[in-house]
């Protein structure tokens, strides 16, 4: 019994060995390509509306909004899971990432009802991003205001 | 007599034959190295129906028609159904087999499923309590990974330790008496818990189980690895494989030439992009259904140990902090 | 050059993105919740701004630019009506993106259905 305990101890190393680790370097460049060609389209969208008359922040938001509605969509045409499968962080982290993160569970949970499943489920991924963005956020405004 | 050996084994004097059994399977199970053993390879996941988890149920539904037929009884003649899935609140049994008027017996036992629902049906059949018992499981990539992981459209990676959850159904038809294999002995598994916490990497929770079960079954039985032409686990995949294997060997016991993992053997796993191997309810049992089965009656396998394993996850208990307890139930199926 | 200034610092936001992935076992949405508390926090310590300047969406598009909307209307707003600016600042700057991913959302998991992976 002595050699169950033995093997309980070591089993952690025993599993890191067993266990082939993801190719980071793959990884990491397919996250830079798709991560920073998403941005230059963001950069694209925004240096239009700029022509259009659009001030810098509100060309900002608009691109927000624009990329979003971009990501719902790809997400809608089954197409951006298989980004992600490659991207990984590259189509996690921006804002179209956010946003088929809204999209995915609305879609999933649409069987459950409009309003138990897409309604109440929609947020089950992006949530807890507002829920600590807007909590730091007021924290942050906290300190300003009594410091500043 | 005593048929029950040591501590977890039982022995069966009269041992219960397996009349039929019936596999049906998903698209991508159907593009695999095993597509031609199983009976019936649906063309798309939701199988005519509006949710994944009906056409989990409908697997289940057709599976258990079809071993009914290939054992050329009917309906009437079934005793009891034992039949459990990865689903919440064994819906996609309930749902399956609501329709047959069968007196049902639920199983959880995650991913070991069809050796527990099978062991149960031996139970009965060598009491002399039924004739003819159907046991079944089964999964649904879809199903289990909108339960377990995440919904199907967001993006992300998965991890090379993760594995894929077969998409299919399998039923075995047991007779008190009758032409077929044998179920000659059952070892029922402990909880074993080695402490992972990884859900990407359910090959690491298992093993540990897997070799406690296939121990303790030698040890019962007083057979070792050179009594079996094949000992087989359910869905290990690689990195459980090597585990298992790892482990055995510190036991000195070494099956590497035995063995076999039906997670493995039912994908290709570069070509089918699944990782480390099949896994679900589905995997260990369309592969003994429906490969492992036909392939004894050749006559290509005549003693056979069939552990299934499961990792008994649940999302509560993983978010709140938990390790994820492992189990493996092994059946001995005999010419 | 604010092309290439945006690709770089994009790329470089989502390769650490994807380290953590790889090297820790924190899960995605983790991940983005950090992202989006660093953004606050480096935005108020002055250190985020500079960084949108030179990257422009290379900095907002990413969700670290999430947390950067939300500290800076917060500031901004606290400096034009005060006190309830801490309460206001942060939602009024990133309403627009919000409302966008409740109605784009909605009407897009209206219309298409989840599909088994390739």
């Amino acid at each position: 019994m002595d050699k169950a305990k033995q093997i309980k101890q070591n089993y952690k190393e025993m599993v890191e060995k067993a266990s082939p680790s993801s190719n980071m370097g793959v990884n990491c460049a397919w996250a830079f390509f798709v991560g920073g060609t998403i941005c230059v389209i963001g950069q694209i969208i925004t240096e239009v509306l700029k022509t259009y008359g659009y001030a810098k922040d509100d060309a900002a938001m608009m691109t927000t909004v624009i990329l979003i509605f971009i990501g719902a969509l790809l997400t809608g045409l089954n197409i951006y899971d298989n980004i992600g499968k490659y991207a990984g962080a590259g189509s996690i982290v921006p804002i179209t990432g956010f946003s088929n993160s809204v999209v995915a569970p609305a879609m999933e949970y649409k069987k459950e009802g409009y309003i138990l499943g897409m309604g109440a489920r929609m947020f089950t991924v992006a949530g807890p991003v507002i829920v600590y963005g807007v909590i730091s956020s007021v924290v942050v405004g906290i300190i300003y205001y009594f410091f500043k | 007599m005593n048929k029950h050996l040591g501590k977890q084994t039982i022995r069966f004097d009269n041992p219960p034959v397996i009349l039929a059994s019936s596999s049906i399977v998903g698209p991508r199970e159907g593009e695999g190295p095993l597509a031609t053993y199983f009976d019936t390879i649906i063309e798309d996941e939701l199988y005519g129906e509006s949710t994944w988890e009906k056409a989990e149920s409908k697997l289940i539904e057709k599976a258990l028609e079809k071993v009914i037929e290939k054992a050329n009884k009917t309906i009437d003649d079934v005793k009891y159904i034992i039949s459990g899935d990865l689903l919440n609140q064994l819906t996609a049994s309930t749902f399956g087999i609501r329709n047959f008027k069968v007196p049902f017996i639920g199983v959880y036992g995650a991913c070991s499923t069809m050796a527990e629902s099978l062991s149960v049906a031996a139970i009965i059949v060598e009491g002399g309590f039924a004739d003819y018992v159907i046991a079944s499981t089964s999964s649904h990539f879809c199903c289990a990974e909108k339960q377990f992981r995440s919904p199907l459209e967001l993006g992300g990676q998965r991890p090379l330790t993760s594995t894929w959850t077969v998409t299919g159904s399998g039923a075995i038809f047991l007779a008190e008496s009758g032409e077929g294999p044998k179920i000659t002995y059952i070892t029922t598994g402990k909880i074993v818990d080695f402490n992972i916490k990884d859900a990407m990497n359910m090959g690491a929770v298992m093993a540990p189980a897997a070799a406690d079960t296939i121990i303790n079954h030698f040890i019962d039985t007083e057979r070792d690895e050179n009594y079996y032409d094949l000992i087989v686990t359910g869905d290990l995949g690689k990195v459980g494989k090597e585990l298992l294997l790892d482990i055995l060997k510190q036991y000195n016991y070494d099956i590497t030439s035995k063995y076999m993992d039906c997670g493995i053997e039912i994908f290709e796993a570069d070509k089918q992009d699944t990782h480390s191997g099949g896994s679900g309810c589905g995997c260990g049992a369309v592969t003994l259904a429906g490969y492992i089965l036909s392939e004894m009656g050749k006559g290509k396998w005549k003693k056979v140990l069939f552990v299934a394993t499961g990792a008994m996850l649940s999302q509560v208990s993983l978010q709140q902090g938990e390790s994820i307890p492992g189990i493996a139930h092994a059946v001995a199926i005999e010419n | 050059m604010d092309y290439v200034n945006a690709f770089i610092v994009g790329g470089i936001i989502c390769v650490i993105g994807q380290i953590l992935l790889d090297k820790t076992q924190l899960m995605p949405a983790r991940i983005l919740v950090l992202f989006v508390t660093l953004g606050v926090i480096l935005t108020a310590l002055g250190i985020y701004e500079p960084i949108v300047n030179f990257a422009g969406a290379g900095a907002t598009v990413p969700l670290p630019g999430f947390g950067y909307a939300l500290a800076k209307g917060v500031i901004n707003e606290v400096n034009t009506e005060g006190f309830m600016g801490v309460l206001t600042g942060g939602l009024k700057a990133t309403a627009a993106g919000i409302s966008a991913v409740i109605v784009f959302g909605y009407i897009i998991a209206l219309i298409f259905n989840p599909k088994a992976k390739a």
